[in-house]
Protein backbone atom coordinates (compact mmCIF):
# COMPACT_ATOMS: atom_id res chain seq x y z
CA UNK A 1 0.00 0.00 0.00
CA UNK A 2 1.22 3.48 -0.80
CA UNK A 3 1.96 5.79 2.11
CA UNK A 4 -0.67 8.41 2.86
CA UNK A 5 1.66 11.22 1.90
CA UNK A 6 2.43 9.47 -1.36
CA UNK A 7 -1.16 9.37 -2.57
CA UNK A 8 -3.15 11.85 -4.57
CA UNK A 9 -6.59 12.64 -3.24
CA UNK A 10 -9.63 13.59 -5.27
CA UNK A 11 -11.84 14.96 -2.52
CA UNK A 12 -11.51 16.32 1.00
CA UNK A 13 -10.26 19.66 -0.27
CA UNK A 14 -10.13 21.83 2.85
CA UNK A 15 -8.51 19.24 5.11
CA UNK A 16 -6.03 18.17 2.46
CA UNK A 17 -4.99 21.72 1.68
CA UNK A 18 -4.52 22.46 5.39
CA UNK A 19 -2.41 19.31 5.74
CA UNK A 20 -0.57 20.34 2.57
CA UNK A 21 0.24 23.72 4.09
CA UNK A 22 1.58 22.12 7.27
CA UNK A 23 3.59 19.49 5.40
CA UNK A 24 5.05 21.90 2.88
CA UNK A 25 5.91 24.37 5.59
CA UNK A 26 7.68 21.73 7.66
CA UNK A 27 9.48 20.35 4.61
CA UNK A 28 10.77 23.68 3.39
CA UNK A 29 11.74 24.84 6.87
CA UNK A 30 14.12 21.94 7.42
CA UNK A 31 15.75 21.19 4.10
CA UNK A 32 18.78 19.14 5.05
CA UNK A 33 21.38 19.35 2.29
CA UNK A 34 23.79 16.50 1.73
CA UNK A 35 27.41 17.18 2.69
CA UNK A 36 28.80 16.92 -0.75
CA UNK A 37 30.86 19.17 -3.02
CA UNK A 38 32.53 18.75 -6.37
CA UNK A 39 34.56 21.81 -7.35
CA UNK A 40 34.98 25.53 -6.67
CA UNK A 41 31.20 25.91 -6.28
CA UNK A 42 31.59 23.78 -3.17
CA UNK A 43 33.69 26.57 -1.65
CA UNK A 44 30.79 28.96 -2.19
CA UNK A 45 28.44 26.33 -0.76
CA UNK A 46 30.68 26.14 2.31
CA UNK A 47 30.68 29.89 2.75
CA UNK A 48 26.90 29.83 2.42
CA UNK A 49 26.97 27.66 5.52
CA UNK A 50 29.32 30.05 7.33
CA UNK A 51 28.20 32.67 9.84
CA UNK A 52 28.16 35.50 7.30
CA UNK A 53 25.48 33.94 5.09
CA UNK A 54 24.12 31.59 7.76
CA UNK A 55 22.41 28.79 5.87
CA UNK A 56 21.26 27.58 9.27
CA UNK A 57 18.50 30.20 9.42
CA UNK A 58 16.65 28.25 6.71
CA UNK A 59 16.88 25.17 8.90
CA UNK A 60 19.55 23.77 6.62
CA UNK A 61 22.08 21.61 8.40
CA UNK A 62 24.36 19.54 6.17
CA UNK A 63 23.91 15.83 6.83
CA UNK A 64 26.61 13.23 6.41
CA UNK A 65 24.40 10.60 4.79
CA UNK A 66 21.90 10.65 1.93
CA UNK A 67 19.35 8.80 4.07
CA UNK A 68 18.82 11.87 6.23
CA UNK A 69 19.11 14.56 3.59
CA UNK A 70 16.31 16.17 1.58
CA UNK A 71 18.19 18.22 -0.95
CA UNK A 72 21.29 17.49 -2.99
CA UNK A 73 23.22 20.59 -3.99
CA UNK A 74 25.30 19.55 -6.98
CA UNK A 75 28.05 22.12 -6.54
CA UNK A 76 30.55 21.93 -9.34
CA UNK A 77 31.85 20.10 -12.38
CA UNK A 78 30.24 16.72 -12.84
CA UNK A 79 32.75 14.40 -14.48
CA UNK A 80 31.64 11.08 -15.87
CA UNK A 81 33.61 9.36 -13.13
CA UNK A 82 31.62 11.30 -10.53
CA UNK A 83 28.29 11.05 -12.39
CA UNK A 84 28.11 7.37 -11.48
CA UNK A 85 28.46 8.22 -7.79
CA UNK A 86 26.02 11.13 -8.00
CA UNK A 87 23.38 8.87 -9.47
CA UNK A 88 23.97 6.31 -6.73
CA UNK A 89 23.83 8.97 -4.00
CA UNK A 90 20.65 10.41 -5.46
CA UNK A 91 19.05 6.97 -5.51
CA UNK A 92 20.07 6.47 -1.88
CA UNK A 93 18.28 9.62 -0.73
CA UNK A 94 14.88 9.13 0.79
CA UNK A 95 11.80 10.70 -0.77
CA UNK A 96 10.81 13.46 -1.17
CA UNK A 97 14.18 14.52 -2.53
CA UNK A 98 15.17 17.70 -4.30
CA UNK A 99 18.16 18.70 -6.38
CA UNK A 100 19.72 22.12 -6.76
CA UNK A 101 22.13 22.34 -9.67
CA UNK A 102 24.67 24.96 -8.67
CA UNK A 103 26.88 26.72 -11.17
CA UNK A 104 27.40 26.62 -14.92
CA UNK A 105 29.27 23.30 -14.89
CA UNK A 106 26.47 21.29 -13.40
CA UNK A 107 23.82 23.29 -15.27
CA UNK A 108 25.18 22.63 -18.75
CA UNK A 109 28.87 21.71 -18.63
CA UNK A 110 29.89 25.37 -18.43
CA UNK A 111 33.42 26.09 -19.71
CA UNK A 112 33.83 22.40 -20.52
CA UNK A 113 30.96 22.46 -22.96
CA UNK A 114 33.09 22.21 -26.09
CA UNK A 115 36.32 20.47 -25.16
CA UNK A 116 35.66 18.72 -21.87
CA UNK A 117 35.63 15.09 -22.99
CA UNK A 118 35.24 14.05 -19.36
CA UNK A 119 32.46 16.41 -18.26
CA UNK A 120 28.75 15.67 -18.14
CA UNK A 121 26.99 18.42 -20.08
CA UNK A 122 24.46 19.18 -17.42
CA UNK A 123 23.66 17.10 -14.36
CA UNK A 124 19.99 17.02 -15.48
CA UNK A 125 21.00 14.33 -17.97
CA UNK A 126 21.51 12.01 -15.01
CA UNK A 127 19.18 13.14 -12.22
CA UNK A 128 16.07 15.36 -12.21
CA UNK A 129 16.90 18.93 -11.21
CA UNK A 130 14.48 21.24 -9.40
CA UNK A 131 16.37 24.52 -9.36
CA UNK A 132 19.25 25.77 -11.49
CA UNK A 133 21.52 28.40 -9.97
CA UNK A 134 23.51 30.25 -12.66
CA UNK A 135 27.01 31.58 -12.08
CA UNK A 136 30.62 30.49 -12.31
CA UNK A 137 30.73 30.02 -9.38
CA UNK A 138 27.50 31.55 -8.07
CA UNK A 139 27.95 33.74 -5.04
CA UNK A 140 26.40 32.54 -1.77
CA UNK A 141 23.61 35.06 -2.28
CA UNK A 142 22.78 33.36 -5.58
CA UNK A 143 22.69 29.95 -3.89
CA UNK A 144 20.40 31.35 -1.20
CA UNK A 145 18.24 32.67 -4.04
CA UNK A 146 18.10 29.14 -5.43
CA UNK A 147 17.17 27.78 -2.02
CA UNK A 148 14.32 30.32 -1.77
CA UNK A 149 13.21 29.29 -5.26
CA UNK A 150 13.09 25.69 -4.05
CA UNK A 151 11.06 26.88 -1.04
CA UNK A 152 8.56 28.37 -3.49
CA UNK A 153 8.37 25.10 -5.36
CA UNK A 154 7.80 23.05 -2.23
CA UNK A 155 5.22 25.54 -0.96
CA UNK A 156 3.09 24.95 -4.05
CA UNK A 157 3.13 21.16 -3.76
CA UNK A 158 -0.20 19.50 -3.19
CA UNK A 159 -1.56 16.08 -2.45
CA UNK A 160 -4.73 16.93 -4.36
CA UNK A 161 -5.08 15.35 -7.77
CA UNK A 162 -4.38 17.94 -10.48
CA UNK A 163 -7.63 18.86 -12.22
CA UNK A 164 -6.55 21.48 -14.74
CA UNK A 165 -5.98 19.07 -17.62
CA UNK A 166 -9.20 17.21 -16.90
CA UNK A 167 -11.15 20.48 -16.98
CA UNK A 168 -9.50 21.45 -20.26
CA UNK A 169 -10.39 18.11 -21.83
CA UNK A 170 -13.99 18.41 -20.65
CA UNK A 171 -14.16 21.86 -22.17
CA UNK A 172 -12.83 20.50 -25.48
CA UNK A 173 -15.36 17.68 -25.41
CA UNK A 174 -18.17 20.18 -24.92
CA UNK A 175 -17.04 22.26 -27.89
CA UNK A 176 -16.82 19.26 -30.18
CA UNK B 1 -0.13 18.83 55.22
CA UNK B 2 1.18 15.54 56.49
CA UNK B 3 -2.29 14.31 57.30
CA UNK B 4 -3.62 15.21 53.89
CA UNK B 5 -0.65 13.43 52.23
CA UNK B 6 -1.27 10.24 54.15
CA UNK B 7 -4.95 10.45 53.31
CA UNK B 8 -4.10 10.78 49.62
CA UNK B 9 -1.72 7.86 49.77
CA UNK B 10 -4.31 5.58 51.27
CA UNK B 11 -6.74 6.34 48.49
CA UNK B 12 -4.17 5.85 45.71
CA UNK B 13 -3.90 2.71 43.67
CA UNK B 14 -1.06 0.53 44.74
CA UNK B 15 1.35 -0.93 42.18
CA UNK B 16 4.08 -3.27 43.21
CA UNK B 17 7.54 -2.36 41.86
CA UNK B 18 7.33 -5.24 39.38
CA UNK B 19 3.97 -3.99 38.13
CA UNK B 20 5.50 -0.57 37.65
CA UNK B 21 8.25 -2.08 35.52
CA UNK B 22 5.60 -3.92 33.53
CA UNK B 23 3.69 -0.67 33.04
CA UNK B 24 6.84 1.03 31.80
CA UNK B 25 7.59 -1.84 29.43
CA UNK B 26 4.04 -1.90 28.03
CA UNK B 27 3.98 1.89 27.73
CA UNK B 28 7.35 1.91 25.96
CA UNK B 29 6.39 -0.81 23.50
CA UNK B 30 3.06 0.90 22.77
CA UNK B 31 4.72 4.29 22.23
CA UNK B 32 7.40 2.99 19.90
CA UNK B 33 5.07 0.75 17.91
CA UNK B 34 2.54 3.58 17.54
CA UNK B 35 5.22 5.93 16.24
CA UNK B 36 6.56 3.30 13.83
CA UNK B 37 3.07 2.41 12.59
CA UNK B 38 2.17 6.07 12.02
CA UNK B 39 5.32 6.68 10.02
CA UNK B 40 4.68 3.50 8.01
CA UNK B 41 1.20 4.77 7.21
CA UNK B 42 2.42 8.19 6.17
CA UNK B 43 5.76 7.78 4.48
CA UNK B 44 6.44 7.02 0.84
CA UNK B 45 7.92 3.55 0.48
CA UNK B 46 9.95 3.13 -2.69
CA UNK B 47 12.89 0.88 -2.05
CA UNK B 48 15.45 0.27 -4.77
CA UNK B 49 18.71 -1.63 -5.02
CA UNK B 50 20.83 1.46 -4.35
CA UNK B 51 18.80 2.50 -1.35
CA UNK B 52 19.04 -0.92 0.23
CA UNK B 53 22.83 -1.18 0.02
CA UNK B 54 25.04 0.35 2.66
CA UNK B 55 26.19 3.95 2.21
CA UNK B 56 29.85 4.16 1.24
CA UNK B 57 30.03 7.77 0.01
CA UNK B 58 28.63 6.79 -3.36
CA UNK B 59 30.96 3.84 -3.90
CA UNK B 60 29.65 0.35 -4.47
CA UNK B 61 30.43 -1.54 -1.29
CA UNK B 62 32.75 -4.53 -1.63
CA UNK B 63 33.16 -7.43 0.76
CA UNK B 64 31.80 -7.45 4.27
CA UNK B 65 31.85 -4.76 6.91
CA UNK B 66 33.48 -7.00 9.50
CA UNK B 67 37.02 -6.22 8.42
CA UNK B 68 39.65 -6.56 11.09
CA UNK B 69 42.38 -4.02 11.60
CA UNK B 70 45.60 -4.69 13.43
CA UNK B 71 45.29 -3.14 16.88
CA UNK B 72 48.83 -1.79 16.49
CA UNK B 73 47.55 0.87 14.08
CA UNK B 74 46.03 2.52 17.14
CA UNK B 75 49.40 2.95 18.84
CA UNK B 76 50.88 4.14 15.56
CA UNK B 77 48.15 6.76 15.24
CA UNK B 78 48.89 7.92 18.78
CA UNK B 79 52.60 8.25 17.97
CA UNK B 80 51.72 10.21 14.86
CA UNK B 81 49.58 12.49 16.98
CA UNK B 82 52.53 13.03 19.30
CA UNK B 83 54.64 14.44 16.50
CA UNK B 84 51.74 16.34 14.97
CA UNK B 85 50.86 18.12 18.18
CA UNK B 86 54.52 19.02 18.56
CA UNK B 87 54.59 20.61 15.08
CA UNK B 88 51.24 22.32 15.55
CA UNK B 89 52.49 24.06 18.67
CA UNK B 90 56.00 24.71 17.34
CA UNK B 91 54.84 26.77 14.36
CA UNK B 92 52.95 29.50 16.28
CA UNK B 93 55.70 29.47 18.91
CA UNK B 94 58.36 30.13 16.27
CA UNK B 95 56.60 33.31 15.16
CA UNK B 96 56.81 34.96 18.59
CA UNK B 97 59.97 33.29 19.95
CA UNK B 98 62.33 35.93 18.51
CA UNK B 99 59.89 38.83 18.71
CA UNK B 100 62.17 41.88 18.99
CA UNK B 101 59.53 44.07 20.59
CA UNK B 102 58.79 41.60 23.35
CA UNK B 103 62.52 41.02 23.83
CA UNK B 104 63.14 44.76 24.22
CA UNK B 105 60.30 45.11 26.66
CA UNK B 106 61.65 42.34 28.89
CA UNK B 107 65.39 42.93 28.45
CA UNK B 108 65.88 39.66 26.56
CA UNK B 109 64.15 37.56 29.21
CA UNK B 110 61.28 36.81 26.84
CA UNK B 111 63.44 34.78 24.44
CA UNK B 112 64.82 32.61 27.24
CA UNK B 113 61.36 32.21 28.80
CA UNK B 114 59.86 31.10 25.48
CA UNK B 115 62.84 28.84 24.81
CA UNK B 116 62.62 26.99 28.11
CA UNK B 117 58.85 26.82 27.92
CA UNK B 118 59.10 25.00 24.59
CA UNK B 119 62.03 22.90 25.84
CA UNK B 120 59.84 21.57 28.67
CA UNK B 121 57.08 20.80 26.19
CA UNK B 122 59.44 18.94 23.84
CA UNK B 123 60.98 17.02 26.74
CA UNK B 124 57.52 15.85 27.86
CA UNK B 125 56.80 14.63 24.34
CA UNK B 126 60.26 13.11 24.06
CA UNK B 127 59.55 11.10 27.19
CA UNK B 128 56.47 9.77 25.44
CA UNK B 129 58.54 8.87 22.39
CA UNK B 130 61.17 7.22 24.56
CA UNK B 131 58.45 5.19 26.27
CA UNK B 132 57.05 4.05 22.92
CA UNK B 133 60.55 3.18 21.70
CA UNK B 134 61.37 1.30 24.89
CA UNK B 135 58.10 -0.67 24.70
CA UNK B 136 58.96 -1.65 21.13
CA UNK B 137 55.91 -0.05 19.52
CA UNK B 138 58.10 1.46 16.79
CA UNK B 139 59.05 -1.98 15.41
CA UNK B 140 56.40 -3.41 13.18
CA UNK B 141 57.85 -6.90 13.21
CA UNK B 142 57.90 -7.89 16.82
CA UNK B 143 60.11 -10.40 18.50
CA UNK B 144 58.30 -13.23 20.18
CA UNK B 145 57.39 -12.51 23.77
CA UNK B 146 59.72 -14.20 26.24
CA UNK B 147 57.77 -15.99 28.88
CA UNK B 148 59.50 -15.99 32.20
CA UNK B 149 58.94 -18.68 34.76
CA UNK B 150 57.39 -16.31 37.26
CA UNK B 151 57.70 -17.20 40.86
CA UNK B 152 55.55 -15.47 43.45
CA UNK B 153 57.65 -13.51 45.95
CA UNK B 154 55.19 -14.47 48.69
CA UNK B 155 56.68 -17.48 50.50
CA UNK B 156 54.33 -20.34 51.21
CA UNK B 157 55.03 -20.22 54.92
CA UNK B 158 52.78 -17.12 55.17
CA UNK B 159 49.78 -19.25 54.29
CA UNK B 160 50.95 -22.04 56.53
CA UNK B 161 51.22 -19.63 59.47
CA UNK B 162 47.64 -18.48 59.06
CA UNK B 163 46.38 -22.00 58.73
CA UNK B 164 48.36 -23.06 61.77
CA UNK B 165 46.95 -20.18 63.83
CA UNK B 166 43.39 -21.26 63.22
CA UNK B 167 44.12 -24.98 63.35
CA UNK B 168 42.40 -25.58 66.65
CA UNK B 169 39.26 -23.57 66.02
CA UNK B 170 36.23 -25.80 65.91
CA UNK B 171 33.52 -25.16 63.42
CA UNK B 172 30.05 -24.84 64.87
CA UNK B 173 27.97 -27.74 63.75
CA UNK B 174 25.13 -26.83 61.46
Amino acid sequence: MKGLLDQQFENGGVIITKVDDLLNWSRLSSLFPMTFGLACCAIEFMSTGSTVYDMDRFGMVPRATPRQSDVMIVSGTVTFKMADRIKQLYEQMSEPRYVISMGSCSNCGGPYWQHGYHVVKGVDRIIPVDVYVPGCPPRPEALIGGILKLHEKIRSESRMKPTAIEQLMNKDAQHV
Amino acid sequence: MYVSLTLMQTTELYFSPLAQILLFAVGGILFVSLALCTSRLLRPNRPNAQKLTSYESGETPQGIAWVQFNVRFYVLALVFLLFEVEIVFLFPWSTIFANTELNHQTDGAWGWFAFFEMLIFIVVLAIGLAYVWRMGHLDWIKSKPETSNYKSPVPSRFYQEINKKFENTTHPKA
